[in-house]
């Protein structure tokens, strides 16, 4: 079924891990005990860590837009100072309304951070380089990125106050409007590379570095993404559901300390998220813009050496990283130069604009895809 | 036993224990919101026996459309219409509770005896794992494509329903009761806030 013999096993961390501990004679099924928390731990530690350089880009690239410095005390270049607003949430007293209800106050937050994260199991830093290749890779994240809104509603209704309910409202119905387009021009993708796996869908954009992305192919389903995943994260041309001035901070008005920190950190995990997943469909995912095969080649070096295998390793890591942060870039520098939306624009622009474009997108793939089956994968 | 079907048991116990109780507490608890969110609970313990089942891919429509979306919708339904009103007593409640708890029991019961008398296949046939999507897929285009059509059709339908229900303007009497529709129902011509009003008075 699947056609991807060419492609190089690349670097396996798990059967390296499995093979030494098997060396030291501890049976398989330990081994693999042993093996299973370490990438789960390095992919929740990265992300947090990736939440912390947003934040600090956030907070420097909004001040060269309004051209000031940004902070500039803390550390160099002020790259503490995500870590100071991490510890200032952390000591924050943690308050429950008296009204408000105390379970689904609490479970909210939990219920808003906790899909977010499980969806970072399907994202690919490397042939084998992620933390399980699940057959239903993307529609797994499509499904699991649904759960959020009902964290969204549930911490509207508990905090008892209009302002709450009105943005839990509001996230839910954008949500829900925007997973319509997304999850079709995900389905394009999936078209032309005959599986929902990440990894199958990058191998498929592997052949002739830069011109073999996706975003040459799916031009206008790289864009509707693009809007689709913005709106997910509620960034700021679509950040209805917390619009400063309407709402206070919507759905998170009540919530303090560490409460806070999880939507906080909850919405700059998926943002990282929703980056990286874009750079997978449609930018190659770790993919040199050069094949790594044809570089190796002319170095006079078997892509299959160690040392080779290391060094394309972490060039697939670096790529991927360096992408999804292009991408981040990109969100932060548009949530401060664009202005909001109303609702109806919003509510609009999901269903009259892009639901429509994204099926007429989705058909065309299918007509080029029966029509240039070796370009459109056949 | 090995590990795995070790972790394998506990999952399942923990994942019934959830499903059981959420789904007593969707039927049981008086505040309707409570059951509603346990409802995306017993969904999601759902997903979680397809998971165990090796079927990911059932797992995760059921997590897209039965969380996702029709849950979502529940809530959306509730939260818009939750009026804090005191409904009047109604006579014979306790008889009511009564009969409707014999009914389900006895349903209940029809099931277990069921579930007891079938010849079960065990072990059921081989997972088929990853290829579940394509076999899918190939089920629902051949000897499936009627009722999935027929499904589709249902769905229009009801949306169709649902906006004639929700937009009574665009009949000039009501479907229901016959009456000349509300004009203040009726759609406005939209004009822009600010800049077309002196337009508008020196016109008029």
């Amino acid at each position: 079924m699947q056609t991807f013999a060419v492609v190089t096993p690349g670097l396996d961390l798990q059967s390296s891990f499995l093979d030494l501990l098997d060396g030291f004679g501890v049976s398989q099924g330990l081994a693999h005990l042993l093996w299973l928390p370490l990438p789960m731990l390095t992919v929740l530690v990265s992300a947090v860590v990736g939440v912390l350089v947003n934040v600090w880009l956030e907070r420097k690239i909004s001040a060269a837009v309004q051209q000031r410095i940004g902070p500039e005390y803390a550390g160099a270049l002020g790259i503490l100072q995500p870590m100071a607003d991490g510890l200032k949430l952390l000591f924050k007293e943690d308050i429950i309304p008296a009204k408000a209800d105390g379970l689904l106050f609490t479970l909210g937050p939990v219920l808003v951070l906790v899909p977010v994260i499980l969806s970072w199991l399907v994202v690919p830093f490397g042939q084998n380089l992620l933390i399980s290749n699940v057959g239903v890779g993307v529609f797994l994240w499509i499904a699991l990125s649904s759960i959020q809104p009902i964290g969204l509603l549930m911490s509207g209704y508990s905090s008892n106050n209009k302002y709450s309910l009105l943005g839990g409202l509001r996230a839910a119905a954008q949500s829900i409007s925007y997973e319509i387009p997304l999850a079709l021009s995900v389905l394009a993708i999936v078209m032309m590379s005959n599986s929902l796996s990440t990894v199958d869908i990058v191998n498929q954009q592997a052949g002739a570095g830069i011109f073999s992305w996706n975003i040459w192919r799916q031009p206008v389903g790289f864009v509707i993404f693009w809007i689709c995943v913005l709106a997910e994260c509620e960034r700021l041309p679509f950040d209805l559901p917390e619009a400063e001035e309407e709402l206070v901070a919507g759905y998170q008005t009540e919530y303090a300390g560490m409460k806070f920190a999880l939507f906080y950190l909850g919405s700059y995990i998926n943002l990282v998220l929703s980056a990286l997943l874009v750079s997978v469909l449609y930018l190659g995912g770790w993919g040199f813009p050069i094949p790594v095969e044809w570089l190796a080649g002319l170095l006079g070096q078997s892509v299959d050496a160690p040392l080779v295998q290391v060094i394309t390793g972490s060039l697939g890591i670096v790529m991927t990283v360096l992408k999804a942060y292009l991408l981040v870039f990109f969100a932060i520098l548009l949530r401060w130069t664009v202005p909001r939306v109303r609702i109806d624009q919003l509510l609009d622009l999901g269903w009259k604009f892009l639901l429509p474009v994204a099926l007429v997108n989705l058909l065309v793939t299918a007509a080029l895809k029966l029509a240039f089956p070796g370009a459109f994968g056949g | 036993m090995t590990i795995a079907s070790t972790t394998e048991l506990i999952c399942f116990l923990v994942l019934s224990v959830t499903l059981v109780a959420g789904s007593l507490g969707v039927v049981l608890l008086p505040n309707i919101v409570y059951s509603a969110f346990l409802l995306g609970g017993v969904f999601l313990s759902v997903a979680g026996l397809y998971l165990l089942l090796n079927a990911s891919f059932v797992a995760a429509a059921q997590v897209l459309v039965y969380v996702g979306a029709v849950n979502v919708l529940i809530l959306f339904a509730i939260m818009l219409v939750n009026k804090k009103e005191t409904m009047a007593a109604i006579p014979g409640l306790l008889l009511r509770r009564v009969l409707s708890g014999a009914v389900c029991a006895g349903l209940f019961a029809l099931l277990l005896r069921a579930s007891f008398t079938t010849d079960w296949a065990l072990p059921g046939p081989t997972p088929v794992g990853e290829e579940a999507t394509i076999r899918i897929g190939e089920h629902l285009f051949s000897d499936y494509l009627l009722p999935f059509e027929l499904a589709s059709v249902l769905l229009l339908m009801a949306m169709i329903g649902a906006i004639v229900l929700a937009r009574r303007d665009v009949f000039s009497s009501d479907v229901i009761t016959g009456e000349p529709v509300d004009q203040g129902l009726i759609e406005k011509a939209r004009t822009p806030l600010l800049l077309e009003k002196p337009a508008l008075e020196k016109t008029s």
